[in-house]
């Protein structure tokens, strides 16, 4: 198991350093600079903020400036926030996020596994239908649509929840979740259904229900810890995208994350804080992967047995 | 799970199964506290008056700092701010300001005449990357100093006579010189503090974090969040702290304009920083509606490349311009909010009224179009249009290409680019037409008719005519009086008007919505707001239903 993880931590370093490289260049290649404004820039001043910033130097001393940062766990100073490290911004930004993250998760699995599980236990009839097209609908439905949907429900017509915020008052997280929690409930709707579909019909839950355990015993005991396995695998990469996807929720809440402060940086063409939130997501995607892929081994005992004989 | 997640997730389950209530919302409480709570735009890149640049930074600077003057809201004329008073010398070249007696940091130090001098140094060393620093330039030698032609600050036009006076010398008499002293751009700022943490033209330095920072404004510094909140309290050393009637000001990062209206909806907003286009006609409706609107000094224009075929040729440059109906965009695509342009300096500017010299002409631009060789639209080489990512803007270049399909039987492509894709092929002029906006500095018909010297780095368009750049660089600065100063202003801008290098569109208007507690918040031309005016009215709130 140990060796599993430490090699999928080794073949991590290429991939991350490759899309490192493959940024720090892209970024330089996109038209228009990051100190270019409306307003025409005097010659001068803008020699003078190259400077300040190592653009003056060649670009392959560039590079190597800002790997060697990097090693340091330098991100380098933000272009846009000029006294903002990097990593002060993503460090800023990432506890909303998280949060925001964790909560639509959580929103997608109770909701989402639920449904699948509900839908899996009579194929083909209305408690299949109606949960599954609801999840169609979610996956369907992008979130800058649902989320000012919700918004105006809850916050304007009813008056139930706040409109924007993120920790300013009691209860505006719970909008934010589910909008961003709803298409992943979908996609985990569906994965838990064809899971538990798949177990059910193995020889081992014959083998309970014909030992005359109560179906809700066979499902909950039995049947679930198999059935869920998709759901698990799909958590990883989920929750890696959540975190790196969540722009459009923050922007409509007002949530003071990271997604803003990415997709931001791309248009202000901000290369140090591109760069490092690449980084940094990318970095949590390979390692959410590797945690998933982890969990699937523990719940899943064949692959436990492959991990035990290596 | 750490207990910090465990707690909130138990404290989100529980709101999930109780529907909270909402709690008192920020308009109630601020009305009763005294603090006003503004939308602002965009996270602010800072809070350094030398090293920023945007309307969302300006409106928290111009809390926390004061130039040496601070203009009137209703008026725009300046009235004391860190000087007390300022007279001009015969030749109006020197002006000599006298500091306040009583001016204060926010640490209690005294501000000085000295602070500003090596405030302006600071704010035009070349090694600062200053983008606002040609605000500076009538100043005697800013410019050679602040472009490296010259090394010695000391000779920069601005001098402590002692502690209490300063004298500033221009290069030449400059009428909206008194303007520049309340742009951000010609704030002091404390030497001292900016010291202890760095070299005096670092950008990266911590000096204006909370705690750090230290201001001479009537405000100072009490929150910084980013992407959430930036709040500022009374600076009890404020000279003129007396007649401050708010207790503190709360600015949102609400870079999404929908998301704002719904904020200031629900009484979380005493004031937004824009109003979404299609929500205009229904709070319009409203009676006492909060929505305000004014003219604000900026032109919404298209450049054309005069460099470039077919646009090289005059007529095809004025047959597009008139077969432009400016009262159709505005009343139909920006919903009656703003006002037809024929030229590029607003009307009314500083009382300047700017020639008109042509209309809405279908015939006409037909008739021109034939002239340079087009008849009916026929030979038409096809010409692009290209504008930044914008629904606003792809509508109006929607009519507009519409417009010119249906009047001269052309037709224009459009193509719409990144912000700063868009912003490299401008200056590059590497373009046909290209979409553009300009808003004024300052209120003086210079700040928009100087673009369009030969060579000028906002001019992008090749326009070039010795006898508009003579009468804007020599000419102009040297009229003696007002009127004779307007008269060369309208007879260059005729000029310009006549060669159509751009074909203005509307002049922009300020759009906000202004809660019914809030007061002494006139709506100008400069879309300026001195919160030394402002107090908040604890008036019921009353639910906004929109049709």
């Amino acid at each position: 198991m140990w060796r599993f993880i430490a090699g999928r931590l080794l073949q991590a370093i290429p991939v991350i350093l490759a899309v490192i490289t493959v940024t720090f260049f892209l970024v330089r290649v996109a038209p228009g600079g990051p100190f270019d404004s409306e307003k025409a820039v005097i010659p001068e001043v803008k020699a003078a903020l190259e400077a300040q910033y190592r653009l003056d130097l060649p670009l392959g001393q560039q590079y190597l400036a800002y790997l060697a940062d990097l090693a340091k766990g330098e991100l380098g100073p933000s272009f846009k926030y000029p006294g903002r490290s990097v990593n002060e911004l993503i460090a800023a930004g990432l506890p909303a996020t998280a949060e925001l993250g964790a909560y639509a998760l959580l929103v997608a699995v109770v909701l989402g596994g639920l449904a699948g599980v509900i839908a899996s236990l009579k194929p083909n009839s209305a408690q299949d239908y109606i949960p599954m097209s609801v999840a169609m609908i979610g996956i369907c439905m992008p979130t800058f649509l649902l989320g000012p949907l919700l918004v105006l429900l809850f916050g304007i017509h009813l008056e139930w929840l706040p409109v924007a915020g993120w920790g300013d008052m009691p209860g505006d997280k719970i909008l934010p979740s589910l909008t961003l929690g709803a298409a992943y409930a979908a996609y985990t709707a569906r994965l838990s259904r064809a899971g538990m579909l798949e177990v059910m019909s193995q020889d081992y839950i014959r083998t309970a229900r014909a030992k005359g355990l109560p179906e809700w015993q066979v499902v909950t005991r039995h049947a679930l810890r198999g059935g869920l396995i998709p759901v698990v695998a799909f958590l990883g990469p989920a929750f890696a995208g959540l975190l790196a996807g969540s722009f459009v929720v923050e922007t409509i809440f007002q949530i003071p994350g990271l997604g803003r402060f990415y997709v931001q940086a791309a248009f202000n063409r901000d290369y140090t804080m591109i760069l490092g939130t690449t980084v940094f997501l990318s970095t949590l995607i390979v390692l959410f992967n590797l945690l998933s892929d982890v969990l699937a081994a523990w719940l899943n005992p064949r692959l436990r047995a492959q991990f035990g004989e290596a | 799970m750490n207990p910090v997640f465990s707690l909130s997730a138990r404290v989100f389950l529980a709101c999930t199964l109780v529907a909270c209530s909402t709690g008192e919302s920020n308009v109630g409480q601020g009305n009763r506290e005294g603090v006003f709570h503004v939308g602002n735009g965009s996270e602010p890149q800072g809070l350094d008056p030398h090293v920023v640049t945007g309307v969302p930074e300006s409106k928290i600077i111009d809390t926390l700092f004061e130039g040496l003057t601070r203009k009137n809201p209703w008026t725009l004329e300046p009235e004391p701010g860190a000087a007390a008073s300022w007279e001009f010398s015969e030749d109006l070249r020197v002006i000599t300001f006298y500091m306040q007696p009583e001016g204060r940091w926010s640490n209690g130090d005294p501000v000085t005449a000295h602070d500003f001098v090596w405030s302006w140094r600071r704010a035009l060393d070349p090694a600062m990357g200053n983008l606002y620093a040609y605000m500076l330039y009538p100043v005697e030698n800013a410019e050679a100093y602040a472009t490296g032609k010259l090394s010695d600050p000391e000779q920069v036009g601005v001098r402590a006579l002692d502690d209490m006076t300063l004298q500033v010398t221009l290069n030449a008499p400059t009428p909206y010189f008194l303007q520049l002293m309340d742009h951000y751009s010609s704030y002091a700022v404390h030497r001292a503090t900016i010291e202890r943490f760095g070299k005096s033209t670092d950008r990266f330095t911590q000096w204006t974090r909370v705690g750090n920072i230290v201001t001479n404004g009537p405000f100072q510094l009490k929150e910084w969040q980013l992407n959430r909140r930036i709040a500022v309290e009374r600076n009890p050393h404020y000279w003129d702290a007396d007649v401050l009637r708010l207790n503190g000001v709360v600015f949102y990062p609400t870079e999404n304009i929908v998301s704002e209206e719904r904020m200031f909806r629900v009484h979380q907003l005493h004031y937004t920083g824009d109003v979404p286009l299609n929500k205009i006609p229904a709070y319009r409706k409203l009676p006492n509606t909060p929505f305000v609107e004014a003219p604000f000094l900026g032109t919404y224009f298209y450049l054309l490349n005069t460099e470039r075929p077919p646009l090289d040729d005059v007529l095809v440059r004025r047959a597009l311009s008139l077969a432009v109906d400016r009262e159709a965009v505005t009343r139909n695509v920006l919903y009656g909010s703003n006002n037809p342009a024929y030229s590029i300096t607003p009307p009314g500017t500083l009382g300047y009224q700017p020639p008109q010299l042509f209309s809405y002409d279908p015939a006409e631009a037909r008739r021109l179009l034939a002239e340079a060789g087009y008849p009916e639209g026929a030979g038409w080489p096809g010409l692009e249009l290209i504008y930044n990512t914008s629904e606003s803007h792809r509508k109006i270049a929607v009519a507009l290409q519409q417009m010119w399909k249906d009047v001269l039987n052309i037709e224009v492509t459009l193509s719409n680019q990144e912000w700063k894709v868009y912003l490299d092929s401008v200056s590059e002029m590497n373009f046909q037409i290209a979409r553009r906006g300009w808003i004024g500095d300052y209120v003086d018909p210079n700040n928009f008719l100087d673009m369009y010297i030969s060579g000028g780095g906002n001019n992008n368009t090749g326009f070039s005519d010795p006898v508009y750049d003579d009468l804007i660089l020599q000419q102009a600065p040297r009229a003696a009086t007002e009127e004779e100063r307007f008269a060369l202003f309208y007879e260059a801008e005729t000029r310009l008007m006549e060669q159509m290098p751009i074909i203005p569109i509307y002049t922009y208007a300020s759009k906000h919505l202004v809660h019914p507690s809030v007061r002494g918040l006139p709506p100008n031309l400069m879309d300026f707001i001195n919160v030394k005016y402002i107090y908040l009215d604890d008036v019921p709130l009353t639910e906004i239903e929109l049709e």
